[in-house]
């Protein structure tokens, strides 16, 4: 009786780990197919097409029909909507994130965090939706804007939209710091206020520099949201209120489209690509931050 | 806990079984495309399936180029397009109807003609007020459709005679997207099909002195049409050759939702 269950028990121990096992490995198939189908496609634009690496990545014309896709308008496009949310949202999301685990009131944690929690669920077409029905016509009629879409209304919305990450993880950041710190430095006479800026901040910096690099990552992905108040204009934006267009935004804006084997199909592979490799940077950028903390 | 994950995959084998059987039972057709014919296919769509409850029929947008991909890599049934595809020689060229394209700018914009030379000016961006086109001194607010719409590449053929529009302009990525944005954004203009713009509050302007009917259209007189294709692969046989036809034959259908028949064209094109 008792070998009977002794061998059962070991079974299900086996049967549990490999599945285990199982889940983990398909995670890694999972990661290394795409990354290797992004390669493969992603290069197409240089070794089918011919068209020169350095030239897509500064050439800011992108014209298929004269075989010449330079990605350079939305490259800048993507990096200056990134620096305008995380300029806004940066510091004001580890303000609230300070905030929160320093300053605000139990009771007053138990209503704003379950409130963060909520902004990221809220799908990004309703930030978008959100963003074409309030923002773009505020800067159309305050602004010189004659349309109101550009880059201050995709910066402004990615800006809310990155929030959340970057409060939630500063949080923790200060949170995560020993209590000594901060009692030592109220024990030596230091307001609240000193506290928070020459000992919490300091120390806690590369938990903040993850967050905002987390920040920066969601920023880059984005894209609904932005594709429907940023106006796709495939041109350098001339100004904070001016339409142009970003990496993300100009895939899903001609992907519908693109004729499987062509050149703009190749050439949006190649900016998929490029995402993928910016991502990867920033994850490298988290580890060597988190390891410095170590 | 264990009964109930049995009771659970036993319910989801009914439900995979079910749906299979049904899908044997019924003939389905899948169409997607252009979104200036979507009207009339989604209108013909809901009459056909009235009259043949035994057929199941799904239509979606995306975008000519979209529908002449998917038919032509087999994912779909029909492929609906605005434009011809002369790099599939083995897709199946149906044409259902004709579409006029109408020039929409915003109500708040006094202008009612334009002559070619001035549409081509404003959408190459060398015109960028409307005071030089005759109206208010206001912003040209330029909005195109994505590189690959139909609705875009007739335009460009009729109108900018093949020259490539500026790429300073906004870009909205479907019919409707492009009506609206027109309507809230003074000062703007754009070009979309009949089916989505009469009626719609966007003012439609005359090119050269013709107005944007379906009679100067039939006439000639009218240069921005063209014809709706429903791309096959290889020729249509069956419920989907009957239901091409179905549209192609319905004079009330295809006119209640701003198309026009065919047969009524008094001049044509083959390029188109």
């Amino acid at each position: 009786m008792i070998a009977l269950e002794a061998r059962r028990s070991r079974r299900t121990e086996r049967f549990a780990l490999s599945m285990l096992r199982l889940a983990a490995g398909s995670v890694i198939f999972a990661m290394a197919a795409l990354l290797f189908y992004l390669l493969f496609e992603g290069t197409k634009t240089f070794y089918v097409d011919k068209f020169p690496v350095w030239e897509f990545l500064f050439s800011p014309t992108f014209s298929v029909d004269d075989n010449h896709p330079g990605a350079a308008v939305f490259i800048v496009g993507t990096l200056s909507v990134t620096i305008f949310a995380i300029v806004i949202g940066g510091p004001f999301g580890i303000a609230v994130g300070i905030f929160l685990s320093e300053i605000a009131p139990h009771r007053m944690t138990q209503i704003l965090k379950p409130a963060i929690e909520v902004m990221v669920g809220i799908p990004s077409v309703v930030y978008g939706w959100l963003g074409l029905t309030l923002l773009v016509p505020l800067i159309r009629t305050h602004t010189s804007s004659p349309s109101g879409f550009g880059l201050a209304a995709a910066g402004i919305v990615l800006a809310i939209m990155i929030l959340p990450t970057v409060i939630t993880l500063s949080e923790d950041a200060f949170r995560s710091l020993p209590p000594a710190i901060k009692e030592g430095s109220l024990a030596l006479g230091a307001t609240r206020w000193q506290t928070i800026t020459r000992v919490l901040l300091p120390s806690a910096s590369s938990g903040l520099a993850v967050a905002l690099i987390l920040g920066i990552a969601r920023a880059i992905g984005e894209t609904l949201a932005i594709q429907m108040v940023i106006g796709n204009a495939t041109q350098f934006a001339s100004g904070l209120f001016a339409p142009t267009a970003a990496l993300t935004t100009e895939i899903v804006t001609d992907m519908p489209g693109a004729t499987e084997g062509s050149l703009l199909e190749h050439a949006l592979f190649s900016m998929a690509l490029l995402l993928l490799l910016i991502a990867m940077v920033l994850i490298v950028c988290v580890r060597f931050a988190l390891r410095k903390r170590a | 806990m264990k009964r109930n994950a049995a009771l659970a995959a036993l319910l989801l084998g009914f439900s995979v079984v079910a749906t299979s059987t049904a899908s044997f039972a019924d003939t389905s057709i899948s169409i997607a495309g252009s979104t200036a014919l979507l009207p009339l296919v989604k209108d013909a769509a809901g009459a056909y399936q009235q009259a043949h409850s035994d057929v199941k029929i799904s239509v979606s947008g995306g975008g000519s180029g979209t529908g002449i991909n998917q038919v032509a890599a087999k994912a779909i049934d029909i492929g609906d397009s605005d434009i011809t595809a002369p790099t599939h020689p083995e897709l199946k060229d149906n044409r259902v109807a004709v579409i006029g394209f109408a020039i929409i700018i915003n109500p708040s914009v006094t202008v009612k003609n334009l002559t070619k030379k001035q549409l081509q000016d404003i959408f190459t961006a060398k015109v960028t007020n409307w005071n030089q086109v005759g109206g208010s001194d206001q912003k040209i607010v330029v909005i195109n459709r994505p590189r690959s719409s139909g609705t875009r590449a007739v335009f460009t053929k009729t109108i900018m005679s093949g020259e490539a529009v500026s790429e300073s302009g906004l870009t909205e990525d479907a019919t409707g997207t492009v009506v609206s944005v027109v309507k809230q954004t003074p000062g703007a203009i754009s070009y979309a099909a009949f089916s989505g713009t009469h009626g719609q509050g966007v003012n439609e302007v005359s090119i050269d002195g013709v107005a944007p009917t379906d009679d100067n259209i039939i006439s000639g007189k009218y240069p921005v049409w063209s014809y709706e294709h429903m791309f096959t692969y290889g020729p249509a046989t069956g419920e989907i050759s009957r239901f091409i036809a179905f549209i192609e034959g319905n004079a009330e259908l295809v006119r209640k939702d701003g198309f026009i028949l065919i047969r009524d064209m008094k001049v044509s094109e083959t390029d188109r």
